[in-house]
């Protein structure tokens, strides 16, 4: 009997501990998570209140977290002195064209690689797979000269062109249409579908999401992009924003930066990303997931 | 399956992109290889009529210079910094936020904010957290404010630290750098890493359950044994990554590519390469970048080779 209620009370005493375990546990867990989502967001704060500080609380040296006059002023000569507005125009001309085109060519391809039978198809489709392997700054360095040989400096055609297709694109679409079953071709074949109207019908609707993917990672890419813009591109008429934006700021003869206002131009060119973000946050994780490449 | 009367369609539909491909991707493999044999070659000189003869010449100008032997070593320093503290703290990251509840989705959607953003842009807001306001390093230096990072260090009783203006020393530009691009890094690695960790078959944990194991070692002998493939390839994708290391740098430092007192301190091989190319020495920049294809491969087969022995399943 004394032996029943000490073995009760035992594993109440156990059930107990770990219960309490349990809640520290869960509690210091809670902590370290929140701990690291202030690290990630504290940058983003910072620019975001720095950007409507005046020059003077800016450089004051205790820090203030909470701006004590709200400057939107900085946002409007951000525009004017990063000339914000001719960058956006070019990245957009950029970005909207490579994507449009990039989609068109990269379907047409993924298709014939799905659907169509042809000699030689596995053996090419592995050969541009192995590019894949090969960094881009072999392809970066041959395209400039390629680019400086057709005098296409200083163009939109060289923002567009040179990086246009994307192996990975084909090769990511190309699985996605693979999972369509072929009994669908077939049947539109014999109610003498064109192959044209088919892709238009039924594969693009059916792999929507991965061009959704494709389309975000590609304007992304246009957005972020600095080396190759930086190469072909000098003058402020074809500048990209991420040109664009590192130096204009400071000036050219004393080296001051005006933080604020250069913090207003940051918040500018991050803003349409984390618009895309909150709308497409699906698409982009999964295109990221499977790509393991920025932009 | 389809006649092969119609092969020629399946050639017209892949046309516009063989086109591009060949000019813009293959062709470079073959013509980058070809530049860097050629002695000092350069496309202006080219259009000029330069007429340019085989040889070294490229590779040995390229390992003699005391900037490459300097952007090595920072782009190693680089890798073999952050790819081991970003990778560990994502998993953890990743295994802590696997085993709660509440919240999950919105810490996971945090969590990958810096992924969506323009490294220039967000450098620059580093920069001014790191940097110091007022003049510094020269006589009668005074701070006007010590940045917002050492305000915080200041706050808890430490010193404040030159972290990039002039003076600094490399090493606290290095940590400048090392905070940076793990902060960029993590999102990738713990979306990864978390994907896989929800794919991994809950029987093992009631196995464990069962046998009383206890927490940390499920931990260590279960979940990353099972997560080992993923792992691996945030490792060779981290190790790659850190390779091309560039833009992150003009972020921060601009594109001095160091503080202002020293630049070029932090450059990259990736940056030595553009600086060549900016030289008009493409020749040069393509030796460069067969040497930087060189060490990623190397690099890459050595990962795969540890990762095939430690790799479980």
């Amino acid at each position: 009997m004394a032996n029943e209620v000490m073995h009760n009370m035992n594993v109440k005493n156990v059930t107990v501990k770990q219960k309490a375990f349990g809640i520290i546990g869960t509690f210091f867990r809670y902590l370290f998570l929140i701990l690291v989502a202030v690290a990630v967001l504290f940058p983003f704060y910072w620019m975001i209140i720095s950007s409507l500080k005046t020059v003077t609380e800016y450089s004051d040296p205790v820090p203030t977290f909470w701006p004590k006059q709200v400057l939107w002023n900085n946002y409007v000569q951000a525009f004017s002195v990063g000339n914000l507005g001719t960058l956006f125009k070019n990245t957009v001309i950029v970005g909207l064209v490579s994507t449009v085109l990039s989609l068109v060519i990269t379907v047409l391809a993924a298709f014939a690689f799905a659907r169509l039978e042809f000699k030689g198809k596995n053996v090419l489709f592995a050969g541009l797979l192995a590019t894949m392997m090969i960094p881009g700054e072999m392809f970066t360095i041959s395209n400039y000269v390629t680019v400086v040989k057709f005098g296409w400096l200083n163009t939109y055609t060289a923002l567009i062109v040179p990086f246009l297709v994307s192996v990975f694109y084909i090769y990511l679409l190309r699985q996605n249409f693979m999972q369509i079953p072929n009994e669908l071709y077939l049947a539109a074949k014999v109610d003498g579908t064109s192959d044209l109207k088919y892709l238009w019908k039924v594969m693009i609707p059916l792999a929507l999401p991965t061009l959704i993917s494709i389309t975000i990672l590609k304007m992304m890419g246009a957005w972020n992009s600095y080396i190759w813009p930086r190469l072909v591109a000098n003058g402020l008429d074809h500048q990209l924003v991420s040109n664009g934006l590192r130096n204009a700021f400071t000036d050219a003869s004393s080296g001051q930066t005006n933080y604020p206002v250069q913090m207003a131009a940051v918040v500018i060119v991050s803003a349409p990303l984390f618009l895309v973000f909150v709308f497409l946050r699906k698409y982009i994780m999964k295109g990221v997931s499977r790509s393991g490449i920025k932009g | 399956m389809v006649d092969s009367k119609h092969q020629w369609k399946a050639w017209l539909y892949l046309l516009p992109a063989l086109v591009l491909l060949a000019i813009f991707t293959v062709w470079p493999i073959i013509n980058t290889i070809r530049l860097s044999f050629l002695e000092g070659y350069s496309i202006q000189k080219e259009l000029g009529g330069a007429v340019f003869s085989f040889g070294l010449g490229n590779f040995e100008k390229v390992v003699q210079y005391r900037d490459f032997l300097t952007c090595l070593k920072n782009t190693i320093l680089l890798c073999v910094l952050t790819v081991p503290i970003s990778t560990i703290l994502a998993l953890l990251i990743a295994v802590v936020l696997n085993s709660i509840g509440p919240l999950k989705r919105l810490l996971q959607t945090i969590y990958f904010l810096p992924y969506v953003t323009n490294s220039i842009a967000i450098g620059m807001v580093f920069a001014t957290m790191f940097k110091m306001i007022g003049n510094i390093g020269v006589e009668n230096e005074y701070i006007q404010t010590a940045g917002i990072i050492n305000n915080i260090i200041m706050a808890f009783g430490g010193q404040p630290v030159n972290w990039m203006n002039t003076g600094s020393t490399y090493w606290a530009n290095m940590t400048v750098m090392v905070v940076y691009i793990v902060w960029n890094a993590l999102p990738f690695k713990i979306l990864i890493l978390l994907g896989g960790l929800q794919s991994v078959n809950k029987q093992y944990y009631d196995a464990a359950k069962v046998d009383g194991t206890p927490k940390w070692r499920v931990t260590t002998r279960i979940t990353v044994p099972l997560l080992s493939p993923m792992i691996a390839y945030v490792v060779i994708t981290g190790f790659i990554g850190g390779f091309k290391e560039y833009t992150s740098i003009v972020g921060i430092f601009g594109e001095t590519m160091g503080p202002p007192d020293d630049p070029g301190r932090l450059n990259t091989m990736v940056g030595f390469i553009y600086d060549q190319m900016g030289k008009y020495n493409q020749g040069r920049a393509s030796a460069a970048a067969l040497i930087l294809f060189a060490i990623i491969l190397a690099v890459t087969l050595v990962n795969l080779y540890v990762s095939k022995k430690k790799v479980h399943y």
